[in-house]
């Protein structure tokens, strides 16, 4: 028992590392220091700076369109690559999970900066037209998709496809009102993963992205190379919004699956 | 064209070939080739007989090999004290310690630049160790989630055979619970050790000066010099597929973005 309350004391101990900067952070967002450790007195003002300045409002409202938009795109394309790939011959669906798997561990340096080598340098794509950032988006999120749907494709038992087909629906169909309902939950998780991938993404962004246009990770690395304190102490508010929507995201994560485990657990005793 | 479900792959084949494979050929062209469209290998032969770049691929190797160690030193203590636990909602506690990984890492590692800042003053002054400290607090949730995962789901039968059998408790810590989490292990090695090496963003976050092998590409695509990139990113490549034939084992593939939970 005295070995247990030492170890939760070292887990405390991490978390409280982990958590730390991001705490202290929060709470200088709240005061009109420019710097950590002089606090003069509390003041809302980044968190005005923050959603009044238009620099800042474009760069946010653009870093969840492209997030967005390129996990819709991701995702359609990588839950119907796996589905192709599944029922395909062996040999076609291995050479489809080789190249999905490239993106997935290669760095993202090097995906960002091929990607932008083709289009940008042999086809001579403008980075204005968004097409490169979207494509290298796309190219980073899709493979986790595909990755996140086909265990549910496995999963799947074949025979409901063929019952829908006995009973007169055309494949189609039964693909859109029987298979894909049943993988909704690999949908959604590949498309949430997608979601986090893009938001987080710098260095596809940094090689793709038009000249004007930031998004939230480009925008900060190089807000820390300038000076200018308006913009820097703004971002700290913006650090502890993204704080408190990722908490409120997983708490309710967390009680979903909660939920869904007494669900499940009930219909267990039910069966019983 | 009738249609049928293995058809339904052709666009996501079609995607892969233009921008995953295709810019991989177009890199090693690249790579291998001069500013005239003329085959050459002197930009191989220029990095391997330049000292400064031979410095930095073994810098990056240093600094990728003390992160993805520290790594492992926090992480596995971390993830066998809360598989073992008898805490109600386990769960939950790994999620808070993954939670990080969903805050954009450009925005936590200002917030860790700020407090180091006050520690040590001038952040110039300790490169090395801010480019470890760094990429540990940027990695650390990649290496405890697949060994947590691994460890919760060994059968403590296994362990209680073995303490049955006679052995103490480090003994069967060292021959049974550590040998069967090494796919844990392994797969937050092959997901530190890479963005280790080329994440050179965090380290230019940090005012640090010193290059790791992804800043070279970055210097190279500042100067338009693609040709000099490619080969870069070619070695880069090389050194990743040799890295992943290494430490293969399925598994690190969702984990990324912590979609296991």
């Amino acid at each position: 028992m005295k070995k247990e309350i030492g170890g939760r004391i070292f887990l405390c101990v991490m978390l409280l590392l982990l958590y730390l900067p991001i705490l202290i952070l929060a709470v200088y967002s709240f005061t009109d220091a420019t710097q950590i450790g002089a606090i003069r007195g509390f003041s809302l003002h980044n968190y005005v700076t923050l959603f009044t300045t238009p620099e800042l409002r474009d760069m946010i409202i653009g870093t969840l369109i492209l997030a967005f938009g390129s996990a819709a795109i991701a995702t359609i394309l990588g839950t119907l690559g796996a589905i192709g790939s599944f029922y395909s011959k062996e040999r076609v669906s291995r050479v489809i999970a080789t190249l999905n798997q490239i993106p997935v561990v290669n760095a993202d340096v090097v995906t960002g900066f091929s990607i932008c080598i083709l289009l940008v340098v042999v086809l001579g794509v403008s980075k204005d037209t968004y097409i490169p950032l979207v494509i290298g988006h796309v190219t980073l999120c899709a493979p986790f998709v595909y990755l996140s749907v086909m265990p549910k494709i496995k999963q799947m038992d074949p025979s409901i496809y063929e019952a829908a087909l006995d009973l007169g629906a055309t494949p189609a169909r039964a693909l859109r009102e029987v298979v894909i309902p049943q993988l909704v939950p690999g949908i959604v998780s590949g498309f949430g993963l997608a979601v986090t991938l893009s938001l987080d993404d710098y260095f596809i962004a940094t090689y793709t992205k038009p000249a004007m246009f930031d998004t939230i990770s480009t925008y900060v690395v190089n807000a820390t190379r300038g000076s200018q304190t308006t913009i820097k102490t703004a971002l700290w508010a913006l650090s502890t919004v993204i704080f408190l929507v990722v908490i409120a995201v997983v708490a309710v994560m967390n009680r979903r699956s909660g939920k869904a485990k007494e669900d499940t657990s009930g219909e267990q005793r039910k069966a019983a | 064209m009738k249609f049928t479900r293995k058809n339904l792959c052709i666009p996501y084949v079609v995607y892969l070939v233009l921008f995953v494979a295709l810019p991989l050929i177009v890199l090693f062209y690249y790579a291998f080739t001069d500013g005239t469209g003329q085959f050459t290998v002197q930009n191989l032969t220029g990095f391997f007989t330049d000292p400064n770049a031979i410095g930095t691929l073994l810098y990056s190797f240093a600094v990728a090999i003390v992160t993805t160690a520290v790594c492992l030193l926090l992480a596995y203590p971390i993830a066998y004290i809360l598989a073992m636990s008898s805490l109600k909602r386990k769960s939950t506690v790994i999620m808070i310690f993954v939670m990080p990984m969903w805050i954009n890492f450009s925005l936590r590692i200002t917030a860790l630049k700020e407090v180091l800042t006050v520690l040590e003053g001038n952040l110039a002054m300790y490169p090395f160790l801010n480019a470890v400290i760094g990429m540990t607090y940027d990695f650390l949730p990649f290496m405890i989630l697949p060994i947590y995962t691994t460890i919760s789901k060994l059968d403590g039968a296994l362990r209680e055979a073995a303490m049955d059998l006679g052995a103490n408790e480090r003994e069967t810590f060292l021959r049974v619970t550590l040998p069967l989490s090494m796919p844990g292990i392994m797969s937050g090695i092959s997901m530190v050790f890479l963005p280790a090496m080329t994440n050179y963003v965090v380290l230019d976050m940090l005012y640090n000066s010193t290059y790791i092998m992804g800043s070279l590409i970055g210097s190279y695509f500042a100067a338009y010099n693609w040709h000099g990139g490619s080969m870069i990113a070619l070695i880069l490549l090389a050194i990743i597929c040799l890295f992943t034939l290494l430490t293969d084992d399925d598994q690190g593939e969702v984990q990324r973005g912590g979609a296991l939970l």
